[in-house]
């Protein structure tokens, strides 16, 4: 599935939507977890939401490294490209 | 910079809960009496969260063999089974444990959560990959992340969606592959539908592990787990448990028939670089291990017990986080502080239950959760529902006008 950036991070923020409950306005760098005050938890299972929209995996080991939008636009880019 | 500042928000959180009158998070219990009673602040306190699934912490051969062994043998072994701390016991309950579970082998790790560790860190390195649910008990995410695998979540209790992620990491069979799964998981006191994953491992080929923690002296005609109860043991590679609910002590353990598996007692750092099971500890687990065994009825007793629970929150229309019955009834709450005064309100009428919350449970849900004891009465069961109708029902009733 291709798919240029801007397209992510719109996809993106369709799939944070619900956990960002306090609708805080979301920018490429923004910080997934400390700014939008997202428990360890719910990111987990936004990311799966990415994961399933994109057939793709994201190891549990690769988003310890994945904090702002900008990260995790580079980390699906990276996976779908792998196939 | 202090380091402690990156935790600011568990004081603040602590903090709106000493507002909704919670006067301690980890409640103290003053005095135990029983299995199934505490003191609490002073009050004779119906316990309904305890996983004290058996009710055996007061059986007396238990404590006889406690007591004894703390005469013949003292107070602790201070030292790790590889060194000082291995013992003639702790061989002989490894022993009775793999006649009770029908492995050829298993190693006793000296907590639940050290088996879990031990044993996924063992089996899983740094070129093998772990599939974890998205459930998983925390033990499960640790251990996952000492092992240094790669590790992929796949939703809870979802066959298909495991298929889909094996499928995708198509590497031919060059790396190892775990996947873990819970007998009852803990919150929700759902049950893994086994056979639907194994039939994922019979297309897709992995190692299955399986920790029967809730499940094990729990579910199977022989009180062997859930694998015993689905009839699919022989498709289990390897299993872990714990002695801190059924059993009623403290320890863990790792069974297996694998040829090899004793070479974790090498491979596994959480049980090489941690001091053995005390001989107190040691002997009451062998002799509740031995209560599993002559007295099946308890394991009736506890399905009885579970059934009349479950059917008493249902019956109130309370929003039951699981259909099936296990000892683990838990029931969903609306929000944080709503959940928060009906817990502490639950403890005040004297009734003892879990207070769950996110991140610790899943899908960021609030929990009010009961485990049920084979130790509990009828009496018991229909308190704790009474209190439920008072403290639950009535005000979800009332938000709901």
């Amino acid at each position: 599935m291709a798919a240029n950036n801007d397209e992510i991070f719109e996809e993106l923020c369709k799939l944070l939507a619900p956990f960002n409950t306090d609708n805080i306005e979301l920018k490429p760098e923004t910080d997934i977890s400390s700014d939008l005050n997202i428990d360890s938890v719910s990111v987990m299972d936004f990311v799966m939401e990415v994961e399933d929209k994109y057939d793709i995996d994201i190891p549990l080991n690769v988003l310890s490294e994945t904090r702002t939008m900008n990260d995790l636009i580079g980390v699906v880019q990276g996976r779908i490209s792998k196939g | 910079m202090d380091l402690l500042a990156k935790h600011a928000h568990f004081v603040e959180r602590h903090k709106r809960m000493i507002e909704l009158g919670v006067k301690d998070v980890g409640v103290c219990v003053d005095e135990i009496l029983s299995p199934t009673r505490a003191m609490i602040k002073g009050r004779e306190t119906v316990l309904a969260g305890t996983n004290n699934y058996m009710g055996i912490t007061f059986n007396e051969a238990c404590i006889e063999a406690g007591k004894h062994a703390l005469d013949v043998c003292g107070t602790g072994t201070t030292g790790s089974r590889m060194a000082n701390g291995n013992y003639a016991m702790h061989a002989k309950l490894e022993a009775e444990l793999a006649k009770f579970l029908n492995r050829e082998q298993v190693i006793v790790f000296t907590t639940g959560y050290q088996a879990n560790l031990g044993m996924i860190s063992g089996l899983a390195g740094a070129k093998d990959t772990v599939y974890l649910d998205a459930d998983s008990h925390a033990s499960i995410y640790d251990a996952c992340s000492v092992s240094g695998a790669q590790l992929v979540r796949f939703r809870h209790n979802d066959p298909d969606n495991l298929a889909k992620r094996l499928a995708r990491a198509n590497d031919a069979g060059e790396t190892g592959r775990l996947v873990v799964l819970e007998g009852i998981y803990s919150m929700f006191g759902d049950r893994a539908p086994l056979k639907e994953f194994i039939d994922v491992k019979r297309e897709y080929g992995y190692t299955l592990l399986l920790d029967e923690a809730h499940s094990f002296g729990v579910l199977g005609e022989n009180g062997r787990g859930l694998a015993d109860e689905a009839g699919l043991e022989d498709e289990v590679d390897f299993v872990v448990g714990t002695f801190s609910k059924s059993i009623g002590s403290i320890g863990g353990f790792g069974a297996s028939n694998h040829p090899m598996f004793n070479v974790l007692r090498y491979a596994a750092r959480a049980y090489m670089f941690t001091a053995s099971s005390s001989p107190a500890t040691i002997a009451t687990s062998s002799a509740a291990l031995r209560q599993l065994s002559e007295h099946p009825e308890l394991r009736d007793r506890l399905r009885h017990n579970s059934t009349r629970l479950h059917r008493g929150f249902k019956d109130l229309g309370l929003k039951m986080c699981c259909d099936e019955v296990s000892p683990v009834v838990a029931v969903f709450v609306d929000d944080e502080p709503s959940t928060i005064t009906m817990w502490n309100a639950l403890l005040e009428e004297g009734v003892y239950v879990n207070l769950a919350l996110p991140p610790g449970t899943p899908n960021s849900s609030c929990l009010l959760r009961c485990s049920v004891s084979a130790a509990h009465t009828d009496d018991d069961i229909d308190k704790i529902i009474a209190m439920f109708a008072n403290v639950v029902a009535s005000r979800q009733n009332k938000a709901a006008e």
